[in-house]
């Protein structure tokens, strides 16, 4: 089987051997309700209200959905409107904290059957926290069990300085292994792969280790060549299947779930402990003292900064996220959210956007796409506003990894590119469907004629 | 406050450019250039010099004149300059040079808007406008003192019937007539080789390219399709003109089809033409024919659904 491209992307994993350190609860937390992808959480508490560690404060607001609890006590401020970093307005739980973090009950939920489990994981919070955000329960609603053949744990963590999920599967072997464990038991996963980078050693004898005598459990060693971590191309390379296009995983027998969503699902199920606090990794050119840290989803950035030592030169680009797919926020208000696993700061260098020239055709990008697009022929197509051209390219399918414009010399937004073709692509489709429509629409009515006539 | 940049990811860049790329290629050039000095003399170093210079500057002036940002800091006119230095004889006059660099620079590139967009490869284009313009001193072969054989009368492509695998030595050294760049087999290998290596090419073209110069050679009824690949500028310019990314395809099958494309036209015309050197056209005909490569070569997405 041939390997998918990627690139060697730098690894720069400095907090590999940092363990994750607990924060000072900040002064206040915002929390906002659409930290997943699908419809936004439901408040459930007032303005005045007090909250307690672990108290639900939002219920899932529909099927794709997910509900959000408290990472700190203390009095709900407002329910408001924040401005998320992708520039859209959201409503938003604003809490101040007293301090004392107070808990709430825990207990943990009733678990028998696969519905009793999915219940569980929807309860828990959980989304996909290697960094999609998709409802992990939605994820795991299979319809026909059977369907299943491998479910794949991701631990490759192929984006450079992130460290958390490394920490999670150090630290939290016990959740890990009992997350295999619920696993086997209601999704009946007759085969379940652990995938971990090769530049891992110690997660991968770790695992190696604890999972000797489990039958169906199997420690695969990959390449630490990115996007390794990316769903269709860990499928891929896992299970030698393919993910058909529009299709999701289970289509080709697979269910991915990243190793520090399994914990934190593991977590809930075992203590009746939700999804509140996150581990970090702080890094990046403009931070002190890099470091992994236990921080309270919510809490805002400037805050994990400080407990960081600040910024050792000014900050001139803050990521959410790694390097290779992170989103850059425009100031450091912003808060965690249960995606983030990574806060990195850059100083002024790396923050200086490379200049684009033209491009010299040498089909690196094509080279080097995981899904074999052809990164150099969208960008002509979509400067030419052909959405024929692009719907045959199959923009749709790219991840945006960014390894077509990380490998581009001529340093073209290769990315921001994709991201504007699939719009054109999208625009094309709709424009398509209206004339089918509008031409049956007409045959119909001339039928109609017709029929009239006689 | 303090400003923060935002951008599209991804927010990390590979150290390679366009100008790292371009400065590759003159390194691996370099291994011909001191060759060149070893077997034709010194005066290969003015021409090459004042035919890189001669390129970089149509391109800065163009460039001025039209109030365009300035590109010769990626270095690709000076890559274009010494191609087109090393197509020529030594005993060519300087003159007669900078109108070829002018002709590849100004025709072939600028006009069709520059780096990136020129459809054929330009130092060919200089090549020929020189080959037709100055017939005569193009193919004024001046022959290298040091030699001492049959070799030393003619270029090897004109007497290839009268050699044999003996000859093989003397044309990996390249000491016998030709233009000051193709001769030495071992120095242009070494540059190929460091392309390579250094992944700035992919080594699909040149094996195609001679690979098919040697088969078409041979099945035409050639003389010594062996020595053929080693002697004339097939190996130039399957290394270092055939590879231009610009005006060749993209995947590796369109490079396969490119490089027998211009293997089978190079034979055709060796053999059969009046020209005992086909290399140019067969370059500059396949180069034309990229685009419809690369329709034919599109790659087939991973996952992706054909629809019916």
């Amino acid at each position: 089987m041939k390997k998918l491209s990627g690139v060697r992307v730098p690894h720069r994993k400095n907090t590999a051997e940092r363990v994750p350190e607990r924060m000072p609860v900040p002064p206040a937390i915002t929390l906002p309700m659409n930290m997943h992808i699908g419809a936004p959480a439901k408040p459930v508490v007032a303005a005045g209200d007090e909250v307690r560690v672990g108290q639900l404060v939002a219920e899932a607001g529909g099927f794709v959905s997910s509900p959000v609890y408290s990472g700190v006590s203390g009095k709900v401020k407002k329910l408001d409107e924040v401005l998320t970093s992708a520039g859209q307005k959201v409503p938003a739980i604003l809490i101040e904290t007293d301090g004392l973090q107070t808990p709430a009950d825990f207990t943990p939920p009733t678990v028998t059957d696969t519905k009793s489990f999915i219940e569980a994981v929807r309860q828990s919070g959980v989304v996909g926290l290697g960094g999609a955000g998709f409802p992990t329960a939605v994820k795991l609603s299979v319809k026909d069990l059977s369907q299943i053949e491998a479910v794949v744990i991701n631990g490759a963590e192929c984006e450079p300085y992130i460290t958390s999920d490394t920490r999670t599967m150090l630290d939290q072997p016990e959740l890990v292994l009992k997350g295999i464990e619920l696993l086997q038991k209601y999704l009946s996963a007759k085969r379940v792969i652990f995938a971990i980078e090769d530049n891992k050693p110690d997660c991968l004898r770790l695992y190696r280790e604890k999972t000797k005598g489990l039958s169906g459990v199997e420690v695969q060693s990959l390449p630490a060549v990115y996007p390794q971590g990316g769903e269709k191309v860990l499928i891929y390379h896992t299970t030698g299947r393919v993910v058909p296009e529009g299709g999701l995983p289970i289509d080709a027998g697979a269910v991915v779930i990243n190793c520090t969503t399994l914990a934190a699902i593991a977590r809930y199920v075992t203590t009746g402990v939700p999804l509140y606090e996150k581990v970090v990794t702080v890094d990046g050119s403009a931070v002190k003292e890099p470091k992994n840290v236990i921080v309270p989803i919510g809490t805002p950035m400037q805050a994990v900064f400080d407990f960081c030592g600040g910024f050792k030169a000014p900050a001139k680009k803050v990521l959410y996220g790694g390097p290779m797919m992170g989103i850059a926020v425009p100031d450091t208000d912003q808060p965690v959210l249960k995606t983030t696993n990574a806060l990195l700061a850059f100083d002024e260098k790396d923050a200086i956007l490379p200049e684009t020239t033209a491009c010299i055709r040498c089909g690196t990008c094509i080279r080097t796409c995981p899904m074999k697009l052809m990164p150099v022929e969208i960008e002509h197509a979509w400067n030419m506003n052909d959405g024929e051209h692009l719907k045959k390219l199959k923009v749709n399918l790219c991840m945006e990894c960014g390894c077509c414009a990380y490998v581009c010399p001529a340093r073209r937004p290769l990315v921001q590119v994709n991201k504007l073709a699939k719009a054109t692509l999208a625009g094309y489709n709709a424009d398509q469907n209206a004339e089918a429509e509008k031409a049956a629409a007409h045959a119909a009515a001339k039928v109609e004629k017709g029929a009239e006539k006689k | 406050m303090n400003e923060l940049t935002v951008s599209v990811s991804p927010h990390i860049r590979s150290a390679r450019t366009t100008r790292s790329i371009m400065l590759d290629v003159i390194l691996a050039l370099m291994p011909a250039l001191v060759a060149s000095v070893f077997i034709f003399g010194a005066r290969t170093l003015l021409l090459t010099a004042v035919s890189a210079a001669a390129c970089v500057l149509c391109e800065y002036l163009w460039e001025k004149g039209h109030k365009m940002p300035i590109t010769i800091g990626d270095l690709s006119a000076v890559v274009t300059g010494i191609l087109l230095a090393y197509n020529v004889p030594v005993s060519m006059p300087v003159w007669q040079l900078i109108v070829g660099d002018a002709a590849a620079i100004l025709v072939a590139k600028m006009l069709f808007g520059g780096i990136g967009c020129n459809f054929m490869n330009p130092a060919l284009v200089g090549r020929i406008v020189l080959m037709f313009s100055f017939t005569s001193e193009m193919t004024a072969y001046v022959f290298p003192k040091t030699s001492i054989d049959a070799l030393s009368s003619a270029t090897p492509l004109t007497v290839l019937d009268k050699l044999d695998m003996s000859a093989l030595p003397q044309l990996l050294y390249g000491v016998h007539g030709g233009v000051i760049g193709e001769t030495c087999m071992i120095a242009l290998l070494l540059g190929g080789v460091y392309l390579v290596a250094r992944k700035v090419i992919s080594p699909a073209i040149p094996l195609s390219y001679l690979g098919a110069t040697l088969l078409f050679t041979w099945l035409f009824g050639g003389a010594q399709p062996i020595l053929a690949i080693f002697s004339g500028g097939v190996m130039l310019g399957a290394i270092f003109m055939a590879t231009d990314y610009v005006t060749s395809p993209f995947t590796t099958k369109g490079k396969l089809i490119f490089g027998l494309g211009c293997g089978f036209i190079t034979a055709v015309i060796r053999v059969f033409g009046n020209y005992n050197e086909g290399v140019t056209f067969a370059i500059l005909l396949m180069n034309l024919v990229v685009p419809y490569i690369n329709d034919l070569t599109m790659t087939k997405p991973l996952g992706g659904v054909t629809e019916k």
